[in-house]
This record gives C-alpha cells, sequence and structure tokens, in this order.
C-alpha cells in the first residue's frame, strides 16, 4: 500500500472541484488526483499512492545519486 | 521503465554492497521500518549480499499488519449489516479478525467492495444515494492524505451516505515506542521513504538525538536501500546519530506541505492500539469534531466490540523488531498465507509473507 512506483503525468484535467490526471505507468494508464502537486505539468515523473500523487520525481537529484553511486563502483573495479 | 531500471542495476548493487563490506568492522543490527522495503529485501536476495555483520531486523511499517483486531471486528460487524456497502484497499479483505474476515462476510452476502483509492468510494456512494457506503480508512501517513481528502469531498459534495472506519497509524511514535522499550536492539533506522515523501523528516532529529541512533531516509529499490544500509553502516562506524537522505529524489525535508495541511484539517492526533504491539500513545489520527457525522463508528454503533487474538501468532514481537518469522511455531505448519493466523502473513507487505513468498527457512 506505501509502495509505489513512478509514472509520468500524460493528461491533466480537473473533475468535481478536484485536479485529476492520467498517468502512465510503463504501458498501463490509471487517473489518479493530482490535487497534491499542484506544479505538476505533462512529461513530470510523479509516484502515486492510492491513486494520488504525492510528489514529483526530481530528475537532477536521481542523476546525482546515481552519478555518486557509479563513482563507488567505478573505484571498486580499480581496487 | 526510468527511474526504475537505473535503481535496480545488479552491478551497481554489488559495488555498494562491497563498499559496506570494507566500512564495517563491527556487527550491527539495523532496522528498516516499513513492510515495503523488508519485501523488497527478500524479494532482491539483498540480505544473502550482504556482510554477516549488518542484521535487518523487520519494523511495523505494514498498515495491514498493525491494524487492530478491534478495528477488524467492527469492519466486520459493519460490513454485515443490510444496506451497507463496505469498501477498503483490498489487502484488508484476507485479514483475520476474531472470527473470519471480509471475504467470508462477503461469501455470506455481505456487499463488500475492494477499492483502489478512497475517491473510488465517493463514487460509490455517489451512485447508491440508498445504501451506506462506508470506507475502511486504513494505513500510515501515506494514506491519510488521500483519506482525508474523500471527506474534503464528501462535504463539498454534500454526501449524507459516507463516512470512514478510521484506522491511521503514525511513523514517528512507533519509533520512540521500539526504541524506548528496555529490550530494543535496533542501532539504526532505515526510514521509510514514501511516509517521508508526505511529512518530511523534520520529526527525525530529535529522534536520532534522544536515542544515539543514525536515521536514513531509504527508497524501495535494491539500490536505495543497498545506498541506505551504506549510509548507516558509516555513521555507526564513525559513532554519529545524525539523519540522512538517501531517497532525495522523491523526499524533502518539509514533505508536501499541501497534503499535511488537509490532513490537519481532518485529523487530530490520538492514542492508537497496535496490532501484536499494543496502545501507543499519539500514534493515530482519528477524525476531528467537526467531521464526527463521517465517522463509521458513531453511526453504526460499534464502540463496544472486545475481540480475542490467535495464542499462536508472535506478530507482535515480529514487528518489534524482537523475533523472525522463522522463530514462529506456526510459520509455514498451521499458518501459511492460504490459512493465516496474523495479518503479517496476509499483507503483501507482511513481514511473514515476505519470508514465506521468497522461501525463507532460516
Ligand atoms: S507465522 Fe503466522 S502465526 Fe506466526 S507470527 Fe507470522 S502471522 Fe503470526
Amino acid at each position: 500500500m506505501c509502495l509505489a512506483v513512478p509514472g509520468k503525468i500524460v493528461e491533466i484535467y480537473e473533475t468535481n472541484g478536484l485536479l485529476m490526471g492520467k498517468i502512465d505507468f510503463g504501458g498501463v494508464t490509471r487517473e489518479v488526483c493530482l490535487s497534491y502537486v499542484p506544479e505538476a505539468k505533462v512529461g513530470d515523473y510523479t509516484i502515486i499512492h492510492v491513486g494520488f500523487a504525492l510528489n514529483l520525481i526530481d530528475e537532477q537529484e536521481a542523476m546525482e545519486t546515481l552519478a555518486l553511486l557509479d563513482e563507488i563502483s567505478k573505484q571498486d573495479i580499480e581496487e | 521503465m526510468k527511474y526504475l531500471s537505473e535503481y535496480r542495476d545488479a552491478q551497481l548493487v554489488r559495488a555498494v554492497m562491497d563498499e559496506i563490506s570494507r566500512t564495517i568492522h563491527q556487527p550491527w543490527v539495523i532496522m528498516e521500518i516499513c513492510g515495503g522495503q523488508t519485501h523488497s529485501i527478500m524479494k532482491y536476495g539483498l540480505e544473502q549480499l550482504l556482510p554477516a555483520d549488518v542484521e535487518l531486523v523487520h519494523g511495523p511499517g505494514c498498515p495491514v499488519c498493525v491494524t487492530s483486531l478491534e478495528m477488524i471486528d467492527k469492519a466486520l460487524a459493519i460490513a454485515s449489516l443490510p444496506n451497507v456497502i463496505f469498501t477498503s484497499y483490498g489487502d484488508m479483505l484476507r485479514v483475520p479478525g476474531s472470527s473470519g474476515d471480509l471475504f467470508s462476510v462477503r461469501a455470506t452476502g455481505g456487499d463488500v467492495r475492494v477499492v483502489y483509492s478512497s475517491l473510488d468510494a465517493i463514487k460509490i456512494a455517489q451512485e447508491n444515494p440508498d445504501k451506506q457506503v462506508v470506507f475502511f480508512a486504513i494505513g500510515f501517513e501515506t494514506t491519510a492524505p488521500a483519506n482525508a481528502m474523500s471527506v474534503i469531498q464528501a462535504h463539498n459534495l454534500g454526501l449524507e451516505n459516507f463516512s470512514l472506519l478510521v484506522s491511521h497509524v503514525r511513523v514517528p511514535p512507533a519509533m520512540h515506542a521500539i526504541l524506548g522499550s528496555p529490550s530494543s536492539r535496533v542501532q539504526g533506522f532505515l526510514a521509510a521513504g514514501h511516509v517521508c515523501s508526505v511529512m518530511g523528516f523534520w520529526e527525525y532529529p530529535s529522534i536520532a538525538e534522544k536515542y544515539n541512533v543514525p536515521i536514513t531516509i531509504t527508497g524501495f529499490e535494491p539500490l536505495d536501500i543497498a545506498q541506505g544500509i551504506l549510509l548507516t553502516i558509516r555513521q555507526l562506524e564513525n559513532g554519529s546519530h545524525a539523519v540522512e537522505n538517501a531517497y532525495a529524489r522523491v523526499v524533502t525535508f518539509d514533505g508536501n506541505r499541501p497534503a499535511q495541511k488537509t490532513i490537519r484539517q481532518v485529523f487530530e492526533d490520538c492514542a492508537q492500539a497496535w496490532r501484536g504491539i499494543g496502545m501507543i500513545p499519539l500514534s493515530g489520527w482519528r477524525l476531528k469534531d467537526e467531521f464526527s457525522n463521517y465517522d463509521a463508528t458513531n453511526r453504526f454503533q460499534v464502540q463496544s466490540i472486545k475481540p480475542s487474538e490467535s495464542q499462536l501468532c508472535i506478530a507482535g514481537q515480529i514487528l518489534q523488531g524482537l523475533k523472525k518469522p522463522v522463530n514462529c511455531p506456526a510459520y509455514a505448519t498451521q499458518c501459511t498465507p492460504e490459512h493465516p493466523l496474523g495479518a503479517t502473513m496476509v499483507s503483501s507487505e507482511g513481514a511473514c509473507a515476505a519470508y514465506y513468498r521468497y522461501g525463507r527457512s532460516q
């Protein structure tokens, strides 16, 4: 229930006063509520819990983490 | 899929594991608080990749597992009533109550429906004005924003046939309860990334300080978990106890402020009973007085139910990191996913189920 995978926002609209959207999870599309990420844009990646997007993925942070870990792995090979 | 495959890169995971082996010089016990992380650890066999000096113990972070038996019994009582449509996340249907589960209620004619989101329950209420629609609002800080929003929606739409059976739990008070116990073995924490995505981690520095334990905010992919363990081990070896964020692509210090605001609008802190563990002060959320007309326990008068728990199940000790599922005499014999005695064998995030599913016998 707390485990969620990232999905890509492909459409944004409003229903009953709530900001809603369509999210593509690698081919499967689901409707979710975007009210808690009002800054979301089409093309952003987001993590969904029980039908609500609770945060957008920060691309720069994702890349930085990977670069950091990649460095560890290079040290590993050199040793 | 973007942001998944990179974080499942086996070579990178192995490199981080090697770094952990180089860093560690003595045994340490680390608790992953979240059942989703327990599940990933078992699924990817991370325990086997770790040096023997790292012991992972599994925490109480599975909402299905810790929902109190009394609450399950209330759910069964309400779902059995005529004229009620009882809606719930799918995981709750097979959780054993004192007698039976929601599935057995459905088999005997109760209208029990699985929903993906609390907003689906709102839709059902709109479509069935002659029925009472009840939503089983369980979960940690991750489901609370959705459940709070359903109350606001019901209010805005003037729905009079919608209510919540609320059983919310919060992580920080549980961490206090675990670390404050004299029997605690936990020396470091992997904090639950998705809980922190909502709440941020401003509540954690005081916990790290008070109990001298490092806390690392950790995600759910194998690389996230490996990195979380590495950062925690580095701190343990250095004797430091800070809060570090190994899930910065999703989690910020402040968390999601609009979500926190809506939670505060609808819910207030209360003492909460945790299945197998008992009462933990201020560890739950209940509906505020102004929303009490959406409280199913008032609407259906189920306040005085007396539950009776299986004598065999040791889930409470497992959820506090004191025992492992394989230490339970009923594990994989009297208790299996087909015939569960406790909730930790039912839930997809439960420790007993994770051990069973990935064939762990030690
Ligand atoms: S194996 Fe079954 S009986 Fe034993 S602790 Fe786990 S859920 Fe309870």
